[in-house]
């Protein structure tokens, strides 16, 4: 190697790092902003449901159910009309159509989250209260649907989240099904199956590389700020009820951080935030694992299947 | 056979029903927007409560100011990291930035604005216009990272190795042909990245703030259309909701004119390699 090569290539390295250090300084200037925290509450604040700032007491669990209650709902909406909808635009539909559809479904993941926020607000609320309070007296009385009809809450908050993470899934659910190797749709028809069954067998090869695809979905999910926080009713309480309003762990930090007079509130909300950080870095590291290991897995096999095509040729 | 259908009606049904609430979304945006947005929201200053018209002057400004600094954050150390993905990419350093940029894509912004917070607000003792830029470059950065390292891995491995054999050393056969081969799509790729951080809220919250008069300092809280939006869609007026909706049909189109560019862009990139 050339001198000046290896100028350029500690020149170029040095760049690079900055992308590590920066990942790595998000951990460590975040565990330290919440020792205080850390120190005081120990794992009782991910345990304890009481969250008073005047008394300087702080539990976290109301936060981390809404989270995670907001995000499996979401997920449960979105994942299959994601998968449905990778299906139909990578083996469904006829050529014309697909860019478009394509440029539609990444359309949905451009707009801003302040934007489908604001149309919550306005829109999806008052339609999600007239559903509430158009609702027989014998299903309000259910714990899934108990509560006030204030129209926010969980259930409008979890419907914006689906609508915000389709567009993720789908296109990856999408480059999956494409990375199939021809072979296997090839051999499920010369068996003589109809093409539902053939896409059926190509979802079940690819299944590995889809599981990853939707939860990437939730990774998004958790960490979903600005369009939950304005529709959820920011009320930190556990409840089962798809109408009550309740709180999420992003949406705590957007509304209370600016407000956090004292130095142990301000802890207690960076260490919710440096969980956030944890949690989606090893969601996201396992679904990329997944789609990886699912497209490790079909290059040797598309190549395997190539050479004699060749010969022929 | 009644299956088959079945599977097809529901893959279909699935396409309408996500299009649904993106078209539900866009009505309202530019039915509510239309009516609430005029000369005035781009030239003037929001008016006090109680006195209807103003506009977002400041908002605007703030938003280009903060995306400004972003960008000179963000595009060289971005690029430049890029290149070195592409042109290292199989070392286990090239994977490890990879696994990093990867990760800093799929941090919550919130936790972005954290981030910010400590390292900018913190020693100064102030929000600042600095922090808000801060944040949006941090999350520039792995955007366009990841965008130039898969263009350059694009540019055909011969005018690569035609440079270098006519003794050109590592660094003038990238930067004299590599690059060039690819900026179109690079560009391309910048302008995605500054529209999806112009349309960034959470990370502003506590590092840019807001500013309810006009400043270009970037020593001091600054006011931006998103954060202006979520002021006025979160209060009780209705003069602040009309607002608020102009203002959102200002970012989507934004984000709608970057997306048709960059479509029309990556169809004409596509095109030349295709005849190249």
């Amino acid at each position: 190697m050339q001198r000046k090569d290896f100028g350029f290539r500690v020149g170029t390295g040095a760049f690079a790092l900055v992308l590590l250090l920066i990942v790595a300084a998000i951990g460590v200037e975040l565990t330290r902003q919440s020792l205080p925290s850390i120190q005081k509450f120990g794992f009782s604040f991910w345990r304890t449901q009481t969250w008073d700032p005047v008394a300087g007491d702080f539990g976290a669990l109301p936060f981390i159910w809404g989270t995670l209650y907001s995000s499996v709902l979401a997920l449960l909406i979105a994942a299959p009309i994601a998968l449905g909808i990778a299906v139909f635009i990578a083996e469904l539909c006829p050529a014309a159509l697909r860019q478009p559809l394509v440029f539609l479904t990444e359309l949905l993941a451009a707009i801003p989250s302040i934007v489908y926020g604001l149309w919550g607000i306005f829109v999806l609320v008052p339609a999600v209260r007239a559903v509430e309070t158009s609702m027989p007296a014998s299903l309000r009385s259910l714990p899934l649907f108990s509560g006030p009809p204030l129209g926010l809450g969980m259930l409008a908050a979890a419907l914006i989240l689906a609508v915000m993470i389709v567009p993720f899934t789908s296109s990856v659910s999408r480059e999956v099904l494409k990375s199939v190797p021809a072979a296997q749709r090839e051999a499920a028809y010369a068996l003589g199956a109809t093409r539902f069954e053939a896409i059926r067998a190509a979802l079940y090869y690819a299944r590995t590389g889809i599981v990853g695809a939707v939860m990437l979905g939730f990774g998004r999910a958790l960490g979903e700020t600005m369009a939950v926080t304005m529709v959820i009713g920011n009320n930190p309480r556990i409840s089962t009820s798809l109408f009550a309003p309740q709180y999420t762990m992003a949406a705590v930090i957007a509304n209370e951080f600016t407000e956090a007079a004292d130095n142990l509130y301000l802890s207690a909300l960076v260490e919710i935030g440096l969980v956030l950080f944890v949690v989606t870095l090893i969601v996201n590291s396992l679904s990329r694992l997944l789609i990886w290991s699912m497209s490790a897995r079909t290059a040797p096999a598309a190549e395997a299947a190539t050479p004699p095509a060749e010969e022929a040729a | 056979m009644i299956l088959s259908s079945l599977f097809v009606a529901f893959c279909a049904a699935s396409v309408i029903v996500a299009l649904v609430p993106l078209a539900f979304v866009l009505f309202f945006v530019v039915s509510q927007g239309v009516q609430a947005l005029n000369l005035a929201f781009f030239t003037h200053m929001p008016t006090p409560v109680g006195e209807s018209g103003g506009g977002m002057a400041n908002a605007i400004v703030g938003t280009l100011i903060l995306t400004g600094l972003a960008a000179v954050m963000a595009v060289p150390i971005g690029i430049v990291s890029g290149i070195y993905m592409s042109e290292y990419a199989g070392t286990r350093f090239a994977a490890l930035v990879r696994f990093a940029a990867d990760t800093l894509n799929g941090v919550p912004s919130i936790v972005i604005g954290l981030f910010a917070y400590t390292i900018v607000v913190v020693p100064f003792r102030q929000f600042s216009a600095l922090a808000g830029g801060f944040a949006l470059g941090t999350m520039m950065i792995p955007i366009i990272a990841r965008t130039t390292e898969e263009l350059l891995l694009l540019v055909p491995g011969s005018m690569r190795e035609g440079a270098l054999a006519l003794g050109a050393t590592r660094a003038r056969a990238v930067f004299s042909v590599v690059v060039p081969a690819a900026l179109p799509g690079i560009i391309t790729g910048i302008i995605l990245a500054l529209a999806r951080v112009a349309g960034e809220t959470a990370p502003l919250l506590f590092t840019a703030f807001n500013n309810r008069y006009f400043s270009t300092s970037l020593t001091q809280p600054i006011s931006t259309l998103t954060v202006q939006v979520f002021t006025y869609a979160t209060g009780p007026y209705q003069d602040w909701h009309r607002q608020a909706w102009a203002g959102a049909l200002v970012l989507v189109t934004i984000v709608l004119v970057c997306s048709l560019v960059a479509r029309v862009a990556t169809r004409r990139l596509e095109r030349m390699h295709a005849r190249g």
